[in-house]
């Protein structure tokens, strides 16, 4: 699951061309036989919302949201029950929850005084049966359970698997009766930046000494990860020191090149784990 | 001076009495008339005999062609006496090289009047600091004087101004002379505007280095280097990277400067002293150069040398010179001396009739530069013995000083064989964030949410400055204040309020520290020595490790025994943060807390300590305390440092003031400027205290930090002045009762040294006065609760506050190297000598890691863990030493006791020594010592816990207490097990030589003597019933009566202390005799009587003994025959041996018969 930065990219340019739904998936891991179904599609949610970020604001152009309502008026005209907005997303190379979100909010625009609010918005895309049209509440509903990438379901995936991973280091840390504080506990206390968890007593792993453990339920790439360094890991380190970060998709080989800085990487519960020893200081 | 020199050459003068001469104002009166005489006449010019001698030993040793950079020489007092005074012959381009003390002046100048050269010569009005106005000297002084313008012989302006020969002659530069010889790299006051020189060379300054101004003055000439142009001060920051001067200039001014001196020669009549033939080249640095081989047989006048160099070691000796490591530098430069310029043959043969005189050069050749070197050497030798084992070994293979002087040589590989004292490498800082702690940062610590918030934002920039400064600060063209300039101040700009300041300060500080403070700094306190590389080297700073070695096997070259002060490694970084922050409010806030800092740990309460019961049980706590000190002083210098820097910043300059005029009106502006920091009563305190050892140092290097006025003002003037007196009075060969320890003077005479060199310290200071002097007692006699008196200076330290001494081990190695390396001078290549233990580093080892875990354990907890935990190890230590004291070795000693007793009846038998004795015993009981690490181990496991858990709060998370507890456990063994296994075995065995000793005392007086008692001994050894006389064991009567003889005449005559015979005669004794039957009443009267007659004891004590007898209850039997016994002691009368021979004759029933009776 740690790739090299070379075979990163051979997938990523697998990625460029094909649509972000489930077929595609299933064509990458046929190319990819060797890579597990979760690093897979990590990277291609990953890639995708790079592509997306890339075009998002072509299509936020208000001749594009016109013209793009337009096309869902006249497709929900002639027949209702199509996936008129899906197939549009798709055919714009788009995302389909927020090629929803568009036509929601260019929808509500029209039947309001006044422009929706954001979480307005967010409500009705959370649950579409709040939609007032009918067609348009089943229209989003399709691109929302199809969209693997975005969207709250999507969302509501991520946070779960992120949480379950919380969990899973939480049983792991108990059962190598390794003593901590959770981010509750350490928000409780008045720090401002805590990671997942704090150990109460160093330990060393593979060699560096770490004081905390930052669970990551996603494949690290080069983007994410300095992302993460810049609001998250090195806040920690100036905090706590150094500490392990584990990306449980794993991650690219090329960017665990902070260890003698204090921010470790692993893309699995590390086994070389070294604990303060009963008289250790003993000759 | 040159008179003095004279004189002590013509033997006019001993040199005892010369340096008394030298060294104390007044004239002792042990001195032979003659010399008294001799040198009163020359009283005025005392105080510059040791200028002018160092300054002589320069200009002698010029043509010498070195190895190693420069040796400073910032001696130029004499440059003080200079001003005014009718100079010599020109020096300098005009090279002509003085002669010292011509009979004569053959030169047209001599016929000159001194007082017509000297108004000839005093063109300028008199100069803004002008030292002169000395009377009316004579003329030898005048002359003398001359020859300390070596300095000015390189001086390079020298070869613009007046230039011509005949000038030079007739009209001798005064190099004192503002106008001719403005100072360095100043711009050329128009006409009359001059101002004070510093008469000093440069030497190139490199890159690193030049924090300090280009202006360098570290740099007098370098032997043989002709220093080129000063380096330029262009640089209009203070701080700047000027660039620093090239070899390449160098070289140029050298060839102007030959030209220059060819000419002269061509036209001067009589070249007076050694100067290169015309067309011979100097030698250039920049080839190589083979040396010379030297050879004792060759050396051309030994008397004078050795003269030479003993007033000069008693100079050094008495500490009359300003820095004793550069004169050190100076004689191995001397002594790695490649060869000599070719001289004028004329000039090497000593004209007849002024042989032995200073007339000759004293170096002409390089077997004189050896001779003169080993001489000195040998008379440093005790200094030279505290230098790293690196050096001893250098200095001790060297060929040329096995060659001159084997004794020396075998000195000194005794010394480097019983060196123990490591030197370990300055470490690189590891770079460790300052932890969070939420007890202190707070939102109720902030004004508002914003002001909270801000603080928190901060502490992640100014780590991302950091840490961006880490990767590339040593990039080439990388430049921190276009790097990171902005964002420092766009940071600094959000700290509005003052709280938030004082918040970033403390992070600020708190970094500083944790970064800068050298080894054994924060991490390294803790786990013993091989953690303690670890710790400084990082978590796991492989890369920092090789830079490391890389650095180390290419070392930078020597900028030589006094290098300007500098912000080393990440010092920088702090630094230049200061710099470019430049916020007068953080500034602020920053010299506040130093400030308090400083002051805290100043104060601070060093244990040292108690003075031990002579057996070495405080040594366990020693290394602690030692370690403990280290920190303290390492953390102070770098605070004050810090703090001398922010202070001095706004008034730093790459010069000093131009004018007088405006000097004067700085001076009375900043006289009223109170001190950032009361430093001098802090200098004060600390000398009351005899904490000098801890103050002398911090100051120094806040000192050294200050701007060219500072040492102008009455306030600091004090300071230095006390300086320059507690600099005199670490006279390093006084030794004995409440004299400062030998390494703590070393230290102290190192950064007092290195001081005066300082660019910013005026060149005059050194050579002060010494009227002025006694505005504060100096006492350097260490009272018993001084830090002075105790070692807590170790080599380590040493070299860790002094690296430049470490120029000397350079200097020896590049040596050894041979041929130097592309500068001709100092070789880079160097081979390190000590920093194999780095190869073999135990990165990975288990236990490094463990060390590195328990650091880190304490790194997110608050302090006061930390400090509990340490507390607790080194109590319970210290306690389990004691424990097993009390314990195994007393046990030991009891169980000696018991086998000699045995042994002492089989010696007795076979005639064995007690030598002999007390070492079998040893190496029967002391293989039980292995037993006190084991037992020393239980010791600390059972009861550190314990005492972790009653100091730690309650609340403590388990995992934390267990892991406090585990740590005090295994720190308190390390400490107990390392002091036990290195010292169990002396222990037991002095515990059990003093057991023995106090056996053998109590056995007889004296081994000598009981040898001859041995009846006597054997006597009450085994022959004499000790409790109550079973009767089996009675004695024979003869064979008591003889012992009866032979006790009197023991007590008699061979006891020399009173013996309390009443104690027979006392209830217990004499009832003792009760049980016998038949009671020997005879044998004790006899007794009674001979005491009586020996005069052991007087009849009317025994009186009194046997009236008070009466009182005790006996049988009713025995009170009778007491009551006889006691009547007829009474009423015989002193009866002499016949007559008791006739009790004698009754003895059979002699007891019945008084019952009877």
């Amino acid at each position: 699951m740690i790739l090299t930065k070379a075979q990163y990219d051979e997938i990523a340019q697998c990625l460029v061309s094909v649509p972000p739904t489930r077929q595609s998936l299933r064509k990458l891991k046929q190319r990819f036989p060797s890579q597990s179904q979760a690093t897979l599609l990590s990277i291609f949610s990953q890639e995708y919302q790079k592509h997306i970020k890339r075009t998002h604001a072509k299509h936020h152009t208000s001749e594009a949201i016109e013209s793009y309502y337009q096309r869902y008026l006249d497709g929900v005209g002639k027949n209702g029950a199509a996936p008129v907005l899906l197939e549009l997303a798709n055919e714009v190379d788009y995302a389909p929850s927020l090629m929803a979100r568009i036509i929601l909010e260019r929808f509500l625009q029209e039947h309001k005084e006044t422009p929706p609010s954001k979480s307005v918005i967010n409500s009705l895309l959370r649950d579409p049966s709040q939609i007032p049209d009918g067609v348009l509440a089943n229209q989003v509903y399709q691109c929302i359970v199809n969209d693997c990438c975005y969207g709250p379901l999507v969302d509501c995936i991520k946070h779960a698997i992120g949480h379950e991973h919380e969990i899973l280091l939480r049983d792991l840390l108990l059962e190598k009766n390794l003593s901590f504080l959770d981010e509750d506990q350490l928000r409780a206390k008045g720090y401002d930046k805590t990671p997942d968890f704090i150990l109460q007593v160093p330990i060393a792993v593979e060699g560096h000494i770490i004081h905390w453990i930052e669970s990551k339920a996603s494949f690290g790439d080069e983007c994410s990860h300095h992302a993460y360094l810049h609001d998250q890991f090195w806040s920690y380190w100036n905090r706590f020191g150094p500490g392990l970060v584990i990306y449980w998709y794993g991650f690219i080989q090329e960017l665990d090149c902070n260890r003698e800085r204090g921010i470790l990487l692993k893309a699995c519960f590390p086994t070389d784990i070294v604990t303060l020893c009963h008289g250790a200081a003993a000759p | 001076m040159a008179a003095v020199l004279e004189s002590l050459l013509r033997e006019e003068v001993s040199v005892a009495a010369a340096v008394r001469w030298i060294a104390r104002s007044a004239q002792s009166s042990e001195e032979d008339a003659g010399e008294a005489a001799a040198l009163r006449s020359l009283q005025p010019l005392r105080k510059e005999f040791v200028p002018f001698l160092l300054n002589f030993l320069r200009e002698q040793s010029s043509r010498v062609v070195p190895q190693g950079p420069p040796t400073p020489a910032k001696a130029p007092g004499s440059s003080a006496a200079l001003p005014g005074r009718p100079g010599g012959p020109p020096r300098g381009g005009r090279g002509a090289r003085s002669q010292l003390f011509p009979p004569t002046e053959p030169l047209s100048a001599a016929a000159e009047a001194p007082s017509a050269r000297r108004g000839g010569r005093r063109r300028g009005a008199g100069p803004a600091r002008e030292r002169g106005g000395r009377g009316p000297g004579s003329l030898e002084e005048g002359v003398g004087a001359e020859s300390l313008l070596w300095a000015g012989s390189r001086r390079p302006r020298a070869a613009g101004s007046p230039g011509s020969p005949s000038r030079a002659r007739c009209d001798p530069p005064n190099l004192s002379n503002l106008e001719e010889f403005p100072p360095v790299g100043s711009v050329p006051p128009g006409g009359a505007g001059t101002r004070p020189s510093r008469r000093i060379n440069p030497t190139p300054v490199s890159e690193e280095r030049s924090l300090s101004k280009p202006k360098t003055c570290f740099t007098s000439p370098p032997i043989s280097c002709v220093p080129g142009a000063q380096p330029s001060v262009l640089d209009s920051s203070p701080w700047g990277q000027g660039p620093a001067a090239g070899c390449r200039s160098l070289q140029e001014e050298r060839e102007m400067l030959r030209k220059e001196r060819s000419k002269q020669l061509q036209q001067s009549p009589a070249p007076a002293c050694p100067t290169p033939e015309p067309g011979s080249t100097l030698p250039t640095r920049t080839g190589s150069l083979t040396a010379e081989p030297a050879d004792p047989a060759k050396v051309s006048s030994r008397q004078r040398l050795e003269l030479v160099a003993l007033v000069y070691s008693a100079c050094i000796a008495e500490n009359l010179v300003p820095n004793l490591f550069l004169e050190l530098f100076f004689v191995l430069q001397l002594l790695t001396a490649r060869r000599m310029v070719a001289a004028k043959d004329s000039d090497l043969e000593p004209s007849p009739g002024v042989l032995d005189s200073l007339e000759s050069p004293l170096f002409q050749s390089v077997h004189d530069c050896v001779f003169f070197a080993v001489q000195v050497l040998e008379h440093q030798f005790q200094v030279l013995s505290y230098l790293d084992k690196g050096t001893l070994k250098l200095l001790a293979e060297n060929e040329r000083l096995l060659c001159f002087s084997p004794a020396l040589q075998g000195r000194l590989r005794a010394a480097y064989e019983g060196s123990v004292a490591k030197v370990s490498l300055a470490m690189p800082p590891s770079v460790q964030a300052v932890s969070f702690q939420p007890e202190t940062d707070n939102r109720a610590n902030f004004s508002s949410d914003r002001a909270f918030h801000t603080f928190k934002k901060q502490r992640d920039v100014f780590y991302e400055v950091l840490r961006e400064w880490e990767d590339r600060h040593e990039e080439p063209g990388w430049d921190f204040e276009k790097g990171l300039g902005s964002r420092i101040r766009a940071m600094m700009g959000q700290l509005s309020a003052a709280c938030s300041h004082s918040h970033f300060v403390r992070l600020f500080q708190k970094q500083l520290l944790q970064m800068c403070q050298s080894p054994g700094g924060a991490g390294g306190t803790i786990l013993g020595e091989a953690p303690d590389v670890l710790n400084m080297l990082g978590a796991d700073k492989l890369g920092r490790l090789r830079r490391l070695q890389e650095r180390l096997a290419a070392p930078q070259s020597s900028c030589g025994p006094c290098p300007p002060p500098s912000f080393p490694g990440c010092q920088g970084f702090f630094r230049d943060f200061i710099l470019s922050a430049s916020s007068f409010q953080f500034n602020q806030h920053l010299m506040d807390s130093l400030s308090l800092k400083i002051r805290e740990l100043n104060s601070l309460v060093l244990p040292h300590p108690e003075p031990s019961d002579e057996d070495g049980e405080s040594d366990v706590d020693w290394q602690g305390e030692r370690r403990q000190f280290a920190v303290v002083l390492l953390s102070l210098r770098l605070l004050a440092k810090f703090l001398g820097f922010v202070a001095f910043l706004p008034y730093r300059g790459p010069e000093p003031p131009p004018t007088r005029e405006l000097q004067d009106s700085i001076l009375a502006l900043r006289s009223q400027v109170p001190p950032v920091l009361d430093v001098r009563a802090l200098l004060q305190q600390g000398l009351r205290a005899h904490r000098a050892v801890l103050t002398v140092p911090w100051l120094v290097e806040f000192l050294s930090l200050a701007d060219h006025i500072v040492p102008m003002l009455d306030y600091y003037r004090s300071i230095f002045t006390l300086l320059l007196h507690l600099h005199r009075s670490l006279v390093l060969s006084k030794d004995g009762e409440g004299e400062m320890c030998f390494l703590n003077k070393l230290l102290l005479l190192a950064v007092l040294g290195w001081l005066f060199q300082i660019p910013t310290v005026p060149e005059d200071l050194f050579f002060v006065e010494e009227g002025q002097v006694d505005v504060f007692e100096v006492d350097t006699k260490t009272s018993e609760h001084g830090l002075d008196g105790v070692p807590v200076v170790d080599q380590h330290l040493l070299y860790t506050c002094c690296p430049y001494i470490g120029e000397l081990r350079k200097l020896l190695a590049s040596w050894v190297s041979g041929s130097s390396g592309r500068s001709g001078g100092f070789v880079r290549k160097i081979t390190p000598t000590t920093t194999t233990s780095l190869g073999a580093l135990p990165l990975r080892t288990t236990q490094g890691l463990q060390a590195q875990l328990a650091q880190a354990f304490f790194h997110n907890q608050p302090p006061s863990l930390r400090r509990t935990v340490e507390f607790v190890a080194e109590r319970i230590g210290s306690n389990c030493v004691k424990h097993i004291k009390a314990t195994l070795v007393a046990d030991l000693v009891r169980q000696a006791e018991s086998l000699l007793q045995e042994q002492l009846v089989t010696q007795r038998q076979e005639g064995g020594d007690p030598g002999q004795l007390l070492e079998i015993l040893c190496s029967q009981l002391c293989p039980h010592g292995a037993q006190a690490l084991t037992q020393g181990r239980e010791f600390c496991q059972k009861k550190s816990p314990g005492a972790v858990q009653a100091l730690l709060p309650e609340e403590t998370p388990a995992a934390v207490l267990s892991s406090a507890e585990n740590i005090a456990v295994g720190l308190a063994t390390e400490k107990a097990c390392t002091w036990l296994s290195a010292n169990i075995t002396a222990l037991i065995r002095r515990e059990v030589k003093a057991a023995v000793s106090r056996m053998l005392r109590a056995q007889g007086p004296e081994p000598a003597v009981r040898e001859d008692r041995r009846g006597c001994s054997r006597a009450f050894a085994d022959q004499i019933p000790v409790l109550g006389p079973p009767t089996q064991h009675r004695l024979e009567r003869g064979q008591a009566r003889r012992l009866l003889h032979m006790l009197l005449s023991l007590w008699k005559d061979d006891f020399q202390v009173p013996v309390p015979l009443q104690l027979l005669l006392r209830p217990r004794n004499v009832g003792l005799l009760a049980d016998t039957r038949p009671r020997e009443w005879d044998l004790l009267l006899f007794l009674l009587r001979e005491l009586v007659e020996k005069g052991l004891m007087g009849q009317k004590e025994i009186e009194a003994c046997l009236d008070s007898l009466h009182e005790a209850q006996w049988p009713e039997d025995f009170a009778e025959e007491l009551a006889t016994l006691f009547n007829l002691f009474l009423a015989e009368p002193q009866v002499p041996e016949p007559q008791l021979r006739a009790c004698e004759l009754v003895q059979p029933n002699r007891g019945t018969v008084l019952a009877q009776s």
